[in-house]
């Protein structure tokens, strides 16, 4: 199916809708990358996270837009911006140079791989054998009453299999960061502190041992009890700052 | 149920309906927001013994137009260290949200418009209450990104206690949304007030037993960095909070920002769990009584979130995450799965209610032996000072911290 026979199949509202919410995720997408402050990197994720939860709303998926809002841009990128923000943000990082040597040929070359896979994948369904959907589901029951049932009958054991999978992430983190056996790494935390300097864009100074309580203090609730990425990445701000 | 207004196409009638709801939602909530600070004024200074607002206009009413006209003319300051662009975005994370939530909230019942069905309430979306909690997720921006922008160390530290705290009381915040949504078989929230509609016995803050109510209502007033949860702008340790370096228009919004959401989350509470703007009504100007009852039973919680505010002293940043994490949210799971139980029948509720004392045993006697093992291991005080909360129990070789 071409580009132009999907749009003429749909009415001009959402077509309209599609556009708009396509243009932000795309913009979105390329400030994540193009952006040099990471924070606003951050942002500009948001961006696209909204614009594919307005597509999902464009295909009649309420529950997931709803879900996409709540669980990509309520916890996971608030995470990445509590971790860019109490490490403090390193401005004078090289973005442009490369890490690892040939670094960008080879990002071409799979960045192309995987274009052209996706390319293949949508115009084909010798996956998974379905089509691919494109309106809401048939049948009775609200889209979220459907996506419940098939969840918790049809899907049981992959549901439950991912939760268990989820619980094993947060132990793990919790054991991770702790690190009992280790000992103290007291020699070296001044060090760390003025390197991941925790303050705003740009500041330091008096002040900062206090920040560092107060990430250290963000960074125990989140290993004790949040869930598996806060766990994780938490549990190392507070393995930094201490 | 789809929303029947859109039930026979998209018109030109159906589109001014829709406009007219829009643009008096909007205006409702910016006069109430202004009633409302005057009241919260007016009442804790009634509670203080003293008079409170009583020159602009009668009773004062006029005041926080006052106070708005000064905050629109003072100078709009922009601090050097400032992320420009972020700190301008800021409050506009605030607002929006505030705005957008009470889109969802069935303020009357239905009626006919020429010819077309209305529910009055802004939008009726399948999702409805989960609208509710990915905007106030997205709140929490508003606040995070206030406080780092402003490039200083106060509203940094401003803004990563809002953010922990509303994250944190989200948790318990959704489960008693869940608890709810059980009992509605709906995440409509028109679905929900009608759920509750017949007799006053069948709101939910009776058919679910009282503690959803009161979880919800402790939840909301931490999502809202009210007191007594308001560590986040604590003046006696933080000059302000994470809006310490706002000024002007900017910290109008945030002002807004604030009561809009306490007026939204109280009318949040009526429709949860009060059935909305269920009530005995008369005969005539049928549409009008529900429309008094959703106004009466906001109102009173208004009066009640003033209360608690005037009332209570303002938690430690300690005792508020033991509130959270280890009372709000076990309780809410343990309530949850009683009422999924009882939905069930009734010998599968009480096998829950059994399960749930035997796992609160359990979880007590967990926390206990935590608190002894963190009484064991010796720490420096200033450490445990400066961090805020006793520091995580960990048996460490050296046995020094921080």
């Amino acid at each position: 199916m071409s580009a132009p026979a999907v749009l003429a199949a749909a009415t001009i509202p959402d077509a309209v809708t599609f556009a708009l919410a396509a243009v932000i995720c795309v913009v979105g997408a390329l400030g994540v990358v193009l952006m040099r402050n990471p924070v606003h990197s951050a942002l500009a994720l948001v961006m696209t996270l909204f614009g594919v939860a307005v597509l999902f709303v464009e295909q009649d998926a309420q529950f997931l837009a709803a879900v996409q809002v709540i669980v990509y841009t309520g916890a996971i990128v608030v995470l990445f911006l509590f971790v860019i923000m109490l490490l403090g943000v390193d401005r004078r990082e090289r973005v442009l140079a490369d890490t690892f040597r040939g670094q960008r040929v080879v990002a071409l070359v799979l960045g192309l791989m995987v274009l052209a896979e996706v390319v293949l994948l949508a115009r084909t369904r010798w996956t998974t054998g379905a089509h691919s959907v494109a309106g809401p589901l048939d049948g009775p029951g609200s889209n979220v009453a459907k996506l419940g049932r098939s969840i918790f009958t049809t899907y049981l054991i992959p549901f439950e299999v991912t939760s268990a999978l989820l619980v094993v992430a947060v132990v793990g983190a919790v054991v991770l960061a702790r690190r009992p056996g280790l000992g103290e790494p007291s020699g070296e935390a001044p060090d760390e502190a003025d390197g991941a300097s925790p303050v705003g864009p740009g500041a330091s100074g008096p002040g900062a041992e206090a920040a560092d309580a107060e990430a250290a203090d963000a960074a125990g609730a989140g290993t004790a009890e949040s869930t598996a990425g806060a766990g994780a990445a938490a549990g190392a701000g507070a393995a930094v700052t201490r | 149920m789809p929303d029947p207004l859109f039930a026979h196409g998209v018109g030109l009638a159906v589109v001014v309906i829709v406009l007219v709801k829009v643009v008096v939602a909007f205006t409702v909530l910016l006069v109430s927001t202004m009633l409302m600070v005057w009241f919260e004024r007016k009442v804790i200074s009634d509670m203080q013994n003293r008079i409170g607002p009583n020159r602009a206009g009668p009773f004062g009413l006029l005041q926080s137009l006052a106070d708005g006209t000064k905050l629109f003319f003072k100078e709009d300051l922009l601090p050097e260290r400032a992320d420009r662009f972020v700190f301008r975005l800021a409050p506009l994370l605030a607002v929006v949200p505030a705005f957008l939530v009470f889109a969802v909230i069935p303020v009357g019942g239905i009626v006919t418009i020429a010819h077309h069905t209305v529910e009055l309430q802004v939008a009726d979306p399948p999702m409805g209450i989960l609208f509710l909690l990915a905007m106030s997720s997205v709140a929490v921006y508003g606040t995070m990104l206030a406080g780092w922008s402003s490039g200083s160390k106060y509203p940094l530290l401003g803004a990563v206690r809002a953010s922990a705290q509303m994250i944190s009381y989200e948790a318990a915040l959704g489960l008693t949304v869940v608890t709810v949504v059980l009992e509605a078989h709906s995440l409509s929230t028109r679905s929900i007030i009608a759920s509750q509609a017949q007799h006053f016995w069948q709101w939910n803050v009776i058919r679910l037993g009282f503690v959803p109510f009161a979880i919800f209502l402790i939840a909301s007033t931490a999502e809202m960095n009210r007191p007594p949860f308001d560590l986040a702008e604590g003046e006696s340790e933080l000059g302000g909070g994470f809006n310490t370096e706002y000024s002007s228009l900017r910290f109008a919004l945030f002002y807004l920002a604030e009561f809009m959401n306490t007026i939204t989350m109280s009318a949040l509470a009526v429709t949860l769990f009060f059935g909305g703007p269920d009530g005995p009504g008369f005969h005539f100007l049928r549409w009008l009584w529900p429309i008094l009852w959703f106004l009466g039973k906001t109102t009173a919680f208004c009066y009640v979130q003033v209360w608690i505010r005037a009332s209570l002293p303002r938690m430690r940043y300690d005792q508020l995450m033991d509130l959270g994490w280890k009372r709000l949210i076990p309780l809410a799971l343990g309530w949850l799965l009683v009422v999924a139980g009882v939905n069930l029948s009734a010998a599968w509720g009480f096998a829950i209610i059994g399960g749930g004392v035997l796992a609160a045993g359990l979880l007590y006697q967990s926390l206990s032996v935590g608190r002894r093992r963190r009484e064991t291991v010796t720490q420096p005080p200033a450490a445990r000072a400066l961090a805020g909360v006793p520091l995580r129990p960990v048996a460490r070789p050296g046995g020094t911290g921080g």
